[in-house]
């Protein structure tokens, strides 16, 4: 099992213990999942994100075997293709992007030039639905959730575009699935970092009605808890507990 | 592809989720019966010993959900009664009342208390450092009751659909009414926990329970550094993998058995009428201090 949502590096509005690639190994074996998609928490934050994919790729170097990094690309800055060029150069599985934080509309020209560039290099591009609960953030975290409307709209720029988008709750997740022909749909996984468990059974109702095979598996360590998304497994009926997650290592690349 | 076959979930340990909910016919939804037979599957899975449990008037229905009318709180409540009576062995009461009724919440809580409430549940009808609470609550000192208070972390400002209280607020009324056991409602459950715990630290009567959908890593680490594990109770609320996410978070965070056991069920028996948790027997503890396995949950 694979983590796609795990980062590292500190949270702009509270603290956040110990954010550092070496702890996030220990997690992964004391949960039992074999590897991680790690972008670099503050870089969402940047104006500039790319010297924070250079603390992103050394810091994880010595951890190369089980965590992958996934650098944060930001379309509206100069040269943003040369980064994404050297992203597939290094071998990253996935981009990060962050329309909410920078401002980027939901039909942003450049947002979906990334997609589709990202796309054509076999790397998935993952979006962030939300850091933290709506209800607790800093009166400075101004950014708001990242829109339907937006996903969508990636979702539909191409037949290459790969989505994974974390975060998300299952309101989202149908609004989405249900706006996209079939087609569409399949270029969109989600991480289940978000989604309800009992007894309102969210997630048993998204495997019902979308497919256990569009969802992942993803924490969004450190900000939240590793043990909660493999709770959610384990409480599904007993009639969906076979139910097999999408491995994005396979679903991603073309 | 990554089986969603879990392990079992279940421990030997008692443990009682301390702030649990349950619908019925007239709650406005179709699936209630699915909510509710969906929180016992579950908890079996989890391994919980006993549901502490509230209706919560119609839910919306018939009258706001935190400001339910005193028809809907006497129907919500007679609903919870027949839940009780349905499932001795795993279901306890919370007598939900509007302190803006003050004769109808003492009438609900002497009623329902004689039928086997072992504790009152307030939501969000009136701020909780309100002189109106001051009647529920000297009910509940009479009678041994605590009290279960819906609560914001860290109110910044007035929300809609509710009267929301923080963790300061309920600090006035439970210095008020220093015999009262308060359960500070879901740390996880919205609003800036941070806040909530030193406001609280100095009263010994609130017990915050770790519900809510919140699962933020340092959540508990801080719970536990300002409060200790005397003052917390587990429970679930809406979302019960996070209560089973919490459950194995605080098995890795160095707690001895007797701080776990406190805060999977210890705590609650402790605060809740004597002879509420028949079940709950008591297990073979030791005090030493377990290794963590690792302190960065």
């Amino acid at each position: 099992m694979i983590d796609v949502n795990a980062l590292i590096g500190p949270y702009p509005f509270r603290h956040v213990p110990h954010p550092d690639p070496d702890v996030l190994v220990r997690v992964l074996d004391r949960e039992g999942i074999e590897g991680a998609w790690v972008g670099h928490l503050p870089s969402a934050f940047y104006r500039d994100p790319s010297l924070g994919n250079q603390a992103l790729n050394e810091a994880l170097a010595p951890f190369a075997d089980r965590l992958r990094p996934v650098p944060t690309i930001r379309p509206d800055w100069p040269a943003w293709e040369r980064a994404l060029a050297d992203a597939a150069d290094a071998g990253a599985p996935a981009i990060r992007a962050y329309p909410s934080q920078w401002q980027l509309g939901p039909h942003d020209a450049s947002m979906r030039d990334l997609a589709l560039a990202a796309g054509e290099q076999g790397m998935a591009l993952l979006l962030t639905v939300r850091f933290e609960d709506l209800r607790q953030r800093h009166a400075m975290d101004t950014a708001g959730d990242l829109s339907a409307a937006a996903i969508r709209a990636l979702a539909r720029a191409g037949n290459n575009v790969r989505l994974i988008v974390t975060a998300a709750g299952r309101e989202m997740i149908e609004e989405v699935h249900w706006g996209l022909t079939p087609a569409e749909q399949q270029r969109v996984l989600w991480d289940i970092s978000w989604v309800w468990g009992p007894p309102e059974d969210h997630l048993a109702k998204l495997f019902r009605a979308i497919g256990a095979d569009r969802f992942v598996f993803g924490t969004q360590w450190p900000l939240r808890l590793t043990q909660n998304p493999r709770a959610n497994l384990d409480l599904l009926p007993d009639d969906l507990r076979d139910r097999e997650l999408a491995d994005p290592r396979i679903r991603v690349s073309r | 592809m990554t089986s969603a076959r879990g392990e079992e979930t279940r421990d030997t340990e008692p443990l009682i989720d301390a702030h649990a909910h349950f619908y019925h016919a007239a709650a406005g939804r179709a699936d209630w019966a699915e909510v509710n037979a969906a929180r016992f599957r579950a908890g079996e899975r989890i391994g919980i010993t006993y549901h502490v449990a509230s209706v919560l008037g119609s839910y919306g229905f018939s009258s706001p959900t935190y400001f339910p009318s005193p028809a809907d709180v006497t129907a919500g409540n007679d609903e919870m009664l027949g839940i009780c009576a349905r499932e001795p062995e795993r279901v306890r009461m919370f007598v939900t009342v509007n302190p803006n009724y003050t004769e109808h919440a003492q009438r609900e809580i002497a009623r329902c208390v004689s039928r086997g409430a072992i504790g009152i549940k307030l939501l969000a009808s009136r701020r909780a450092d309100d002189p109106l609470l001051d009647p529920i609550a000297e009910v509940a000192a009479a009678g041994g009751l605590p009290i279960l208070h819906h609560i914001w972390q860290h109110r910044r400002r007035e929300w809609p659909s509710q009267e929301i209280s923080d963790g300061a607020d309920l600090a006035r009324l439970a210095a008020r009414h220093p015999r009262v056991a308060f359960i500070l409602a879901h740390i996880g459950g919205g609003g800036d926990y941070m806040h909530t715990f030193p406001a609280i630290a100095d009263c010994p009567n609130i017990y915050p329970d770790l519900s809510g959908s919140g699962v933020d890593r340092g959540m508990l680490d801080s719970a536990l550094d300002a409060l200790g594990a005397s003052r917390l109770l587990w429970g679930c609320d809406l979302t019960m993998e996070t209560g089973l996410a919490k459950l194995r978070a605080l098995t890795v965070l160095g707690l001895t058995d007797d701080e776990l056991s406190a805060v999977r069920w210890r705590n609650a028996a402790r605060i809740f009428p004597r002879g509420s948790f028949p079940r709950c027997i008591n297990s073979p503890n030791t005090s030493s201090r377990q290794p963590a396995t690792s302190n960065f949950g």
